[in-house]
């Protein structure tokens, strides 16, 4: 399966995975109006330490714990793809207690989100790999 | 400063409606422009640090952002103009010489662009190259005046040492020092790829790129940088530089701060110590003296690599030319004046030299004049900004071209000439690792290649409109240029008619 890798030796720490990755998943045609004056809630997030910094989004695990630490049964898998259904969310933080990456986090609405390839939504293919200015994220299969 | 008499250049335009405060351009402004004021929730500038590469305009993913010139100005004149005016309160203020970077901005003329090229009509057949076969290929060399046969007649092709180029095009030498890394990784990949050169430069072969050393012409300038053994059997031909076009008559500097560890152990100088290039050679005063060292490498890589050598477009040009040709140099590099540079005093890289198209055309005449061109292979470069430019190049003589400046941009570079401030935002000519990683070589060498891959289509298809399906057809083709809007003296020396003759 084709996911979304790293590599941190070309990240430049300019944060604009994360500014797609809101924009992709505002559900809006217009990144203005998707992101100004608002606090951005990506789903991935840049790891900074010094000089090195890198992008970290969910794994799409094999093993996935966060599926298995759901109470709800709100995490599944689709063909490899972790998915979340949050209309099945209790907000119960379980997931994020498991996910070893941080890759879960809360919405806007409070319940929980993640990336999910950008496959349910209207992009189709990770906007974070498309909008990197030096292919420091990729999206291959290995 | 009690008194700043200059104000900036450029300013910063940010459409505030559209400013999603992202911060990418201040997180990539290595000079510092922008800041993000926690107090407001919006971004401000400085523009007095901005120097116009662009960054933050190709990275700014609303395109809120555009640097306009100022229309500040200074009482009109045209003698007095405002940049005189300002270079004079810089040097009245430092005491300094004034340093420049890449090639002069000055309004020189472009005899490329007062050049057409012909194509066929009726009476001679012009080539489809998509259906039909068109050579590219070149060699570079010495090319035999005789053909010679063995005992049972076959041909005898012991020629001496030859370049053998894809493409008529190869990236001329910018040093390790002057760009980085990852520039030199990025031309090291696409020579290899695209099966032609690039050039060390003055400073010496990192050791991780020895590995491309059969697409890499090696330097050896003045300062020595970098130069043994092991480094002139490295590449696939060894380049003697005399000069350059964009500075004649002078040697480089490049500043400790620029010499870490990887360039201290590559240049063979002490760490962060100034590595100064001498204006001449010390040991070449004369043509005998070139013959000298030109042979010295030869027999350091025992006769098995070609060595050019290169000199910058300057007076006189076809006699030095005639003297190179005769010292048993291989292949001649001229530079013209509108080439580029890491950093050269400004007054010198805006006023001394020659045009390259002028001193092709004489060179070439010269050499054919006293029956030596065949000796020596010539390739040109100083601004080469076009497939149109080569054709014109070969046609008016050139075996090859060099090109730096266009390859640099291919990498990014937007023309800010600050190159000199090591602090290029495009990761180009920087020592700064943080920049330096802004430019992948697996970017950039694909960029290259794509430009150069274009570039041979488009001379393909110039190529196949005069009815000429091999390079070799064109060099020296003068008859397929005409001149327009030129004098009788310019025409004279590029050797042309002028349009509608």
């Amino acid at each position: 399966m084709k996911r979304v890798y790293v590599n941190e030796a070309w990240c430049l720490g300019c944060h604009l995975c994360e500014y797609y990755c809101a924009y992709a998943n505002s559900g809006l045609t217009d990144m203005v109006k998707a992101l100004k004056d608002k606090v951005i809630r990506p789903r991935l997030t840049i790891e900074q330490e010094g000089t090195i910094s890198f992008a970290v989004s969910c794994r799409h695990c094999t093993e996935p714990l966060c599926m298995k630490s759901c109470i709800a049964g709100a995490i599944s898998c689709k063909d490899g793809l972790i998915v979340i259904d949050q209309s099945k969310c209790v907000n119960c933080y379980s997931c994020i207690m498991a996910c070893p990456y941080g890759a879960l986090m809360p919405s806007e609405e409070q319940v929980m989100q993640k990336c999910e390839l950008c496959a349910t939504n209207s992009h189709g293919q990770p906007v974070c790999v498309q909008g990197c200015p030096n292919k420091a994220i990729v999206y291959e299969e290995r | 400063m009690a008194i700043n008499y200059l104000y900036p250049d450029f300013e910063v335009q940010r459409n505030e409606s559209r400013c999603i405060t992202c911060r990418v351009c201040e997180r990539q402004c290595a000079n510092l422009v922008h800041h993000y004021d926690a107090e407001t929730g919006r971004m401000t500038s400085d523009e007095s640090l901005c120097v116009n590469c662009h960054r933050c305009v190709s990275l700014c993913p609303t395109r809120a952002l555009k640097i306009v010139k100022t229309d500040h100005v200074f009482k009109e004149n045209a003698n007095w103009r405002g940049e005189v005016i300002q270079d004079i309160y810089r040097q009245a203020e430092t005491g300094g010489v004034l340093l420049a970077s890449m090639g002069t901005p000055k309004p020189y003329p472009v005899y490329w662009d007062k050049m057409l090229i012909n194509a066929s009509q009726v009476t001679n057949p012009s080539i489809d190259p998509l259906r039909e076969p068109m050579e590219t290929t070149t060699f570079l060399g010495k090319k035999s005046t005789t053909i010679r046969r063995d005992e049972q007649g076959k041909l005898i092709t012991d020629t001496t040492p030859q370049l053998k180029l894809a493409i008529p095009i190869m990236f001329s030498a910018m040093s390790y020092g002057s760009i980085s890394y990852n520039a030199h990784k990025s031309l090291a990949l696409a020579a290899e790829q695209l099966g032609t050169f690039y050039n060390t430069g003055e400073g010496g072969l990192h050791e991780d790129f020895y590995r491309h050393g059969k697409n890499t012409i090696v330097q050896v300038a003045s300062g020595r940088f970098g130069v043994h053994p092991g480094y002139l059997n490295a590449g696939a031909a060894i380049e003697i530089k005399m000069g350059q076009g964009a500075k004649p008559g002078i040697g480089g500097h490049l500043p400790g701060s620029k010499i870490g560890q990887d360039i201290s152990k590559t240049r063979m100088i002490p760490l962060h110590s100034d590595a100064i290039s001498p204006a001449p050679h010390h040991d070449i005063y004369s043509i005998e003296d070139l013959r000298q060292l030109v042979y010295a490498l030869k027999e350091a890589t025992n006769y098995t690599k070609p060595v050019i050598v290169k000199v910058a477009a300057v007076h006189n040009i076809s006699a030095i030319a005639s003297g190179i040709a005769r010292s048993g140099a291989d292949i001649i590099a001229i530079d013209g004046f509108r080439g580029g540079t890491g950093a050269a005093p400004a007054r010198i890289r805006d006023n001394v030299g020659i045009p390259i198209e002028l001193a092709l055309a004489s060179v070439d005449e010269r050499l054919r004049a006293e029956g030596i061109r065949n000796q020596v292979s010539l390739v040109v470069g100083g601004s080469i900004r076009s497939s149109a430019d080569v054709i014109k190049a070969i046609a008016l003589g050139a075996d090859a071209i060099y090109i730096a400046t266009s390859a640099l941009i291919a990498l990014g570079c937007h023309l800010c000439r600050t190159c000199h401030s090591g602090k290029c935002n495009w990761g180009i000519a920087t020592q700064n690792p943080e920049l330096v990683k802004r430019l992948n070589p697996e970017i950039g060498s694909e960029h290259l290649v794509n430009l150069l891959t274009a570039w041979n289509h488009e001379i393909k298809e110039m190529m196949g409109g005069m009815g000429i399906n091999s390079i070799e057809a064109l060099k020296g083709n003068r008859l397929m240029l005409r001149g327009i809007g030129l004098c009788d003296a310019e025409l004279r020396i590029l050797g042309i008619s002028h349009a509608g003759a």
